[in-house]
């Protein structure tokens, strides 16, 4: 079986949530999830005028210290992230490829001047980290509103969706995965 | 930084777009063309204008983001150079700052919008489905009126005869303004055919042409019939119903045989067409109409000014451009066009496949009067394919005979010539009795008894 490595980076979720998120993981790929430390300083992808980090930093250093029998590696973070040009994302991910981070910072309440909501925050991380890996498989947004694989870029977005996969992106993701087996 | 691999998902998605993103820093475009690539879309960048301009040269794009600020051409300058090549294609500027004065100029320049550094993605994913949503309805909007346009074109004229070329320039002519139009001609020289192809031609053509033809109604139904009525107007009026004035909003009321209009409706008509308002019959609500007026007749309408018949102020209303359908006699290089033209219509519409005439019938053809002009000839190519069997249609088999025949059997004494007088004037009506005899200056009781006293029927003239 596929391992997949969770690697919380300053991530402020206690065990027992990422325990619940390694198993929905688990179900929505099939995958055996595996928890690992960072092995690089967060900090390298700072910037300071925008007092944010950089996720394609992130996601280079995780593709870079991904042992070569790994499969997929997923970075969990509560750091507010960021790509040049856009003010921030929820997430990314190589497409087609193996790594994929995701920021709970934005997917949190608070931020909105709103009361905590753990079990919301916990269904956005859940639903952000499944499409977030589901770009790797190649998947791309999604048209249907429902998929966990549609656009989003509010967390409103985010809860109108659910955490499953369509149809049609669970037949490319079967198909991906098969194509990958064969070689 | 390891390189990111960017494959296209298999098949692509239904939404797929091609982006060029130009932007003079890598991070920037890098960044970009992942984020669009998620989107399932097909992403170009450049890192200058001339790279850019190449691009555009080889790729077709619907969606391009500008940098303002580049080094060489900037991105306003590429813009402008972008929407002369390609005035559809949507433009968003971006800029480090939210510049009043740079983006009034991008928007004045023809860009579709503009985002400030940094973007939110959210602002940055509806800018570009708007974008996108814009060039579907327009292409959607191109397709409807391709297809109008084959929808509204009216049947061909044909014939390429000086008097036929002059029809067409002045149709041509009339057609790009609103003007009042007035065409004059004989029974059957296609004066409908000319108002449907100025129609056809003008801006109003999305819009309905409502023909009404004048002298088939009575006058009191007539104007009923033009301004509509409200219910219980008149017995047997039991609801309210539009008139045809109505019907023509927006488009083109074509009044055929307007020389058959009494004085008092076209009293009414004249103000119609002065205000562009009318009140339905027995209604007192003004209602405000938008329509050109197009006017036919094969009166002369001059003479039935002087006779009183015809009111002079309206005459002049509705006389501001003439186009005078030429009759068939005076276009007979046309014969063998018309001929072949109606043929084929009617091989399709009857399902028997008529290739053409024999030498002989179209002889024939060439050499008869056409006092019923286009019509009788389509009549008689008609009848011609009910007697007739294909391949050709033979001189036998059209109800005509030669003018020489006709002339051998017009002899010259009195009877003779009143004889052959009444008969062309009933065929060049139509043997319609009322305008025969209108125009024979005599009773229609005293055309009656002409035609029983010579035996003259339509059989007899075929």
């Amino acid at each position: 079986m596929e391992t997949l490595q969770l690697v919380p980076i300053y991530c402020g979720q206690p065990p027992a949530i990422l325990e619940r998120l390694t198993i929905r993981l688990e179900h929505a790929f099939g995958l055996r999830v595996e928890r690992h430390n960072p092995t690089f300083d967060p900090e390298i992808a700072f910037d300071r005028t925008r007092s944010q980090y950089n996720s394609r930093l992130f996601l280079a250093q995780l593709l870079r210290d991904r042992p070569a029998d790994a499969g997929r590696v997923l970075g969990l973070t509560g750091l507010d992230l960021f790509i040049p040009v856009l003010s921030y994302v929820f997430g990314e991910a190589q497409l087609n490829g193996r790594v994929a981070v995701v920021s709970t910072h934005r997917l949190d309440n608070q931020l909105y001047g709103l009361s905590p909501a753990p079990d919301l925050l916990f269904d956005r991380m859940c639903k952000e980290s499944i499409h977030e890996l589901g770009h790797t498989y190649n998947l791309v947004h999604c048209h249907d509103g429902t998929c966990v694989m549609a656009s989003s870029t509010t967390v409103d977005a985010i809860d109108m969706k659910s955490e499953h996969f369509c149809d049609e992106c669970r037949r490319l993701l079967e198909s991906h995965e098969l194509r990958r087996k064969n070689g | 930084m390891p390189e990111m691999n960017v494959i296209e998902r298999d098949g692509g998605s239904s939404g797929q777009a091609t982006i060029l993103i130009v932007d003079d820093e890598f991070a920037v475009r890098d960044s970009l063309t992942h984020w669009f690539h998620k989107d399932g879309h097909i992403v170009h960048a450049a890192e200058s204008a001339t790279e850019a301009l190449k691009m555009l040269q080889n790729h077709h794009i619907d969606v391009a983001l500008l940098d303002i600020k580049m080094p060489g051409m900037d991105g306003m300058e590429l813009q402008g150079r972008i929407h002369t090549i390609d005035p559809e294609l949507a433009v968003i500027m971006i800029t480090a700052f939210a510049s009043v004065d740079t983006a009034i100029r991008a928007l004045k320049q023809g860009a579709f919008d503009y985002v400030t550094k940094p973007i939110d993605p959210d602002e940055l994913s509806h800018l570009v489905s708007k974008a996108l949503e814009q060039n579907r309805l327009r292409k959607e909007n191109t397709r409807l009126r391709d297809r109008m346009d084959d929808l509204v074109k009216p049947e061909t004229i044909i014939g390429e005869s000086a008097p036929i070329r002059k029809v067409l320039e002045l149709i041509n002519h009339v057609s790009k303004s609103d003007a009042t139009v007035l065409i004059l001609g004989a029974s059957g020289t296609g004066k409908e055919l000319i108002a449907r192809a100025v129609h056809a031609n003008s801006s109003r053509r999305y819009f309905p042409i409502v023909p009404v033809n004048c002298g088939a109604l009575p006058n009191d139904l007539l104007e009923s019939e033009l301004f509509g009525h409200e219910k219980g107007a008149f017995t047997g009026a039991q609801q309210r119903r539009k008139g045809r004035l109505e019907m023509a909003d927006g488009g083109t009321l074509f009044l055929d045989e307007i020389g058959a209009i009494n004085p008092k409706t076209q009293v009414d008509l004249l103000r119609v067409l002065e205000t562009k308002e009318f009140t339905r019959v027995g209604g007192s609500r003004p209602v405000r109409v938008d329509f050109r007026v197009i006017c036919a007749t094969n009166e002369n309408l001059i003479q039935a000014v002087q006779d009183g018949r015809f009111r002079e102020d309206f005459y002049y209303r509705i006389n501001v451009f003439t186009i005078e359908a030429p009759s068939l006699r005076d276009r007979m290089s046309d014969v063998p066009l018309l001929a072949a033209h109606i043929l084929g219509r009617l091989s399709l519409q009857m399902d028997k496949r008529m290739q053409g005439f024999t030498p002989e019938a179209m002889e024939l053809l060439m050499e008869y009067g056409w006092p019923g002009n286009v019509r009788e000839l389509g009549n008689a190519i008609e009848r011609a394919m009910v007697v007739g069997s294909p391949p050709l249609i033979r001189a036998e088999d059209l109800p005509l005979r030669k003018s020489t025949d006709f002339a051998r059997a017009a002899g010259s004494s009195l009877a003779d010539v009143e004889k052959n007088h009444i008969l062309d004037v009933l065929e060049r009506e139509g043997w319609n009795i009322t305008k025969a005899a209108e125009t024979l200056k005599i009773d229609r009781v005293t055309v009656y008894n002409k035609i029983k006293k010579y035996g003259l029927g339509q059989a007899a003239n075929h």
